[in-house]
């Protein structure tokens, strides 16, 4: 169900690992650098260069664009609004008007303007996909900064807590809270938001602890830095690589498992709602008669989850210290 | 071996109990109090008092929790509000079903993952390396309910080669000894049962396999991509071995360790996208009972399979560790 299950090794680009017999150079994402030593940058100045020559993160990031365009824009774009159904007059139980010069993409069943649903629909994605995971982050971030900084208990403690939030299959998880706080988008929010908890807590833990070990921690100590400086200003900041690359992969996530969440009836509002994964649940039905009405919706949750899977495929690419040394 | 087995049994004790406080909090958050939770919101005065006698609805929590945690040892996980049978009884019935799908699933992930991301290792950059690429992106970007509807669409509407829905037809007569429809057709030797049975499993076996199939073929890539420039690779090549030892006992054994660790952690994938498949194809298994129960707000359901689940997720995960040993002796040596 999700991209956070993706084992960390390897791109998905194919350009991205070095193939057995050939230098890895010839690859446009690590090449071009000339062979020059930039050692003296800091990773992110580095990653960020790498990924202006990859062109799978352009793409990656291009769709992105896109879509938060479209969503941000969608009041000036969509020719009608997210509630109207204005061809509700010219659908019959057997007909279902398609594409035409009034109705770009045709109408659906309710009457709605399938061109306007789907560009309010990316409004409703892009919110669902940065507050949950905004939510999963700030969760996450917390639970593994006590982990990691405390150690002990403190440790143990959010660990197991951790461990008894993915021993349920996330859909599960989410399904179980979205039915505590009741059927809304808010409560999707907040599902997919707590589903992510325990992935950033482990995930910064372990960047943590494999950080605290290094040189210049141990110097920092030395030179008298406190326990909170020490985290806080040199520990945190080298450990968050993998949490961002994780963020951006949510992004994706997020999008997917709101259309499940609403697929299995726990959006709330109208059948009606201009919502990818509501549309692609109400296509169902006319699946024979019209296959438009689900492909169409299916087709913008699979190209944003692309979108946001190549870029946080090629910023993990980017970040990783074995492909700095490869060149 | 038996030893980790018994540790890691002992483990899983914890955990579940943790579980059973969560959930045993779970229906006390539910919107409209656990009497609600556990009846529906049409109820009789006699039931709520019977409901709430049998929870300890007056008593301190711990006396709840305790009277909870008996309930659950004995195997009563409540009753089904909308077929009104016993909790633990409908999972019974219905997981040879699900236990089907998700073996047709990781027979297609593993048989194409594999094979795919250790042809697109050897031959990286080529177009069976791009191949693999695509593929692993569809995998992880398409969603499953909405993949499951394409393929329902063309191969079964449209093309008919493959039964819409349910796990069989309606039309065939069959006993079902075990649940397990396919295995009950080979037992009882009703051959066309069998056959049928297995052809309603295709597509929503595709369906759900998909995601492990791009995962799997990643990781073996990568996995295949770092063993095939080891030393000792280099080392058996230089001895002249024959391409076909090294490729089965040098690179394809060694790769396979992460592998089989991810092949494990898709188990939890698989049972959250059979409450999707199952759903698209009116597959009845635990998924579309899921799926139905959460509909319906069926929530002694809802509690008692993501218990039920959990274990099972465990279970599994503790048999895959335990496999490690069987696929590296290093390991045996260790435990």
């Amino acid at each position: 169900m999700s991209a956070n299950e993706l084992p960390p090794t390897s791109g998905a680009e194919g350009a991205a690992t070095a193939p057995l017999h050939e230098p890895a150079s010839i690859h446009g994402d690590d090449g071009g650098t000339g062979g020059a030593d930039h050692s003296g940058e800091g990773v992110w100045t580095r990653a960020w260069r790498t990924l202006r020559r990859n062109p799978v993160a352009i793409a990656g990031f291009a769709i992105v664009a896109v879509f938060v365009l479209v969503a941000l824009l969608a009041p000036l774009i969509a020719p009608y609004g997210p509630h109207e159904l204005p061809g509700r007059t010219d659908v019959r139980p057997t007909y279902i008007p398609g594409p035409s010069a009034e109705y770009w993409l045709g109408v659906d069943r309710y009457g709605g303007d399938v061109f306007s649903k789907l560009i309010w629909g990316a409004r409703a994605s892009l919110l669902v996909g940065v507050v949950s995971t905004l939510f999963g982050l700030t969760g996450g971030m917390l639970l593994g900064l006590l982990a990691g900084w405390f150690g002990g208990w403190a440790d143990f403690g959010a660990m197991r807590l951790v461990d008894l939030m993915l021993s349920v299959p996330s859909l599960l998880l989410a399904v179980s809270i979205a039915a505590i706080a009741g059927q809304s988008q808010m409560s999707v929010i907040v599902a997919i938001g707590v589903v992510q908890v325990p992935i950033f807590a482990r995930l910064l833990r372990g960047s943590m602890l494999a950080q605290r070990g290094q040189d210049y921690v141990l110097a920092a100590s030395a030179l008298g830095l406190t326990r909170r400086s020490v985290t806080m200003s040199h520990v945190l900041p080298n450990s968050v690589g993998p949490v961002i690359v994780q963020a951006t992969l949510t992004l994706a996530t997020a999008v997917i498992e709101a259309a499940a969440l609403s697929f299995l009836g726990l959006g709330g509002g109208e059948p009606s709602t201009a919502e990818w994964g509501r549309m692609l649940t109400a296509a169902q039905q006319e699946l024979a008669v019209a296959p438009r009405l689900a492909i169409l919706p299916g087709v913008c949750i699979a190209i944003t989850a692309l979108g946001f899977t190549l870029v946080g495929e090629s910023l993990r690419e980017a970040l990783d210290p074995r492909n700095r040394t490869r060149r | 071996m038996l030893r980790l087995v018994g540790q890691r049994l002992l483990l899983l004790i914890p955990l579940l109990l943790g579980l059973s406080v969560l959930l045993f909090a779970w229906v006390r958050a539910l919107p409209g109090g656990p009497v609600t939770a556990m009846l529906g919101e049409r109820y009789t005065p006699e039931a709520a008092a019977a409901i709430e006698a049998e929870m300890g609805l007056d008593q301190p929590l711990i006396v709840q929790y305790g009277k909870y945690l008996l309930r659950l040892l004995q195997g009563d996980f409540g009753t089904s509000l909308r077929s009104g049978r016993p909790v633990l009884e409908e999972f019974v019935n219905r997981f040879p079903a699900t236990i089907e799908l998700t073996v047709v699933a990781l027979i297609f992930a593993i048989g194409v993952g594999i094979p795919l991301g250790y042809l697109a290792a050897r031959r990286a950059g080529t177009v069976v390396d791009h191949t693999a690429v695509v593929v692993s992106l569809i995998g992880v970007t398409v969603p499953v309910f909405f993949l499951a509807f394409i393929l329902k669409y063309i191969f079964a509407v449209e093309l008919g080669w493959f039964p819409t829905s349910g796990r069989m037809s309606p039309t065939m007569e069959a006993t079902h000894p075990t649940n397990f429809y396919v295995l009950d057709g080979i037992l009882t030797a009703e051959w066309d049962a069998a056959w049928d049975a297995l052809v309603h499993l295709i597509l929503p076996g595709i369906a759900l396999g998909t995601i492990p199939l791009a995962i799997i073929a990643r990781m073996t890539r990568a996995a295949v991509s770092e063993v095939q420039n080891a030393d000792y690779v280099r080392t058996a090549r230089a001895k002249g071995i024959k391409p076909a030892r090294l490729r089965t006992e040098h690179i394809l054994r060694n790769a396979m360790l992460p592998v089989l660790t991810t092949i494990g952690l898709q188990v939890g994938l698989l049972l959250s996208g059979a409450v999707l498949t199952e759903t698209v194809f009116a597959f009845s298994g635990i998924g579309s009972f899921l799926a139905e129960a959460v509909f319906n707000a069926d929530y002694p359901v809802l509690q008692g399979f993501v218990l039920l689940i959990a274990v099972t997720y465990a279970l599994v995960n503790l048999l895959v560790d335990v496999s490690y040993g069987l696929i590296d002796p290093r390991l045996r040596r260790q435990q």
